[in-house]
């Protein structure tokens, strides 16, 4: 199937992302934050589906949208924001912020301008249209390993975090 | 103009950096801690979307497995992260990072 209207709908995906990133990092109620993350994560599962990556598309609406930001939903509702929401939102360090911003955005662009000649410019047509099944290949078979450490992290991800929720251990 | 209507990885790659952008100047300057790991899973998609759009040059899909681990290390990462801020809303009754230098000195 060829794609339709490419540019309309990465332009527009990508300035809900942006719109949605800079809501993120400027409401001052956190649940706010918390949604236009949300609205983040789904115009980014789009672009996936744009990339030919259908199988990393539903991994970031169940596990990010669904699983992630619902933890973070809950964890907002456990702490009272009331406190926080009246006080000064953003710290002293709007200088290093500034710095940072612009080294870190002129590192980009100079590399992205001096870039161009080094990508291609028509991705590879060839598509698998078995996505997931090729990713599991992948998974299971080069990169089992990996794949068994990360299986461990979460365990250790598990215990780190009752032992530090708990009020008594 | 013909470059603009062309979509390449380039254009994902901004994308990606633009996204990066916001993510670090969340952690730079907000104070409220929720936040501030919301602006980690920024930066964290934005590497996402480089290594799927890097998967897409090459036809493969070992971007995408990345991709897929680094989900995986965003989940416990987070699941840590608000652990640490229960616990540190527990002893001082507050979610202002400031405030969160016992190992300061």
């Amino acid at each position: 199937m060829t794609p339709v209207a490419t540019p309309f709908f990465f332009y527009l995906l990508s300035g809900i992302m942006l719109i949605g990133g800079i809501l993120v990092i400027t409401r001052k109620n956190p649940v706010h934050s918390a949604l236009a993350l949300i609205v983040t994560l789904l115009a980014q599962a789009s672009i996936y589906l744009m990339l030919y990556a259908p199988f990393v598309a539903g991994v970031q609406i169940i596990l990010y949208a669904g699983g992630i930001m619902v933890l973070f939903l809950f964890v907002i509702m456990l702490v009272s924001i009331d406190r926080s929401m009246k006080e000064r939102q953003f710290n002293s360090q709007w200088v290093a912020g500034l710095v940072a911003a612009t080294a870190l955005g002129g590192l980009f662009i100079g590399v992205y301008t001096k870039g161009t000649s080094i990508f291609p410019e028509h991705a590879p047509s060839v598509v698998a249209d078995n996505n997931t099944q090729e990713v599991a290949k992948l998974l299971y078979g080069q990169y089992m390993f990996a794949f068994e450490i990360a299986s461990l992290l979460l365990l250790v991800a598990i215990i780190g975090a009752v032992v530090m929720a708990k009020k008594r251990i | 103009m013909e470059s603009m209507l062309h979509i390449t990885t380039l254009h994902y790659l901004v994308l990606g950096a633009g996204l990066f952008l916001l993510g670090v100047i969340g952690v730079l300057t907000r104070r409220n801690v929720v936040i501030v790991l919301m602006s980690i899973e920024l930066i964290l998609n934005a590497v996402n979307l480089n290594l799927v759009a890097f998967s897409r040059m090459w036809g493969g899909l070992h971007g995408q497995v990345f991709a897929i681990f680094i989900i995986t290390d965003a989940a416990a990462e987070a699941a840590v992260g608000l652990g640490i801020l229960i616990a540190f809303f527990r002893n001082k009754e507050t979610v202002n990072i400031d405030e969160v230098n016992l190992l300061k000195w």
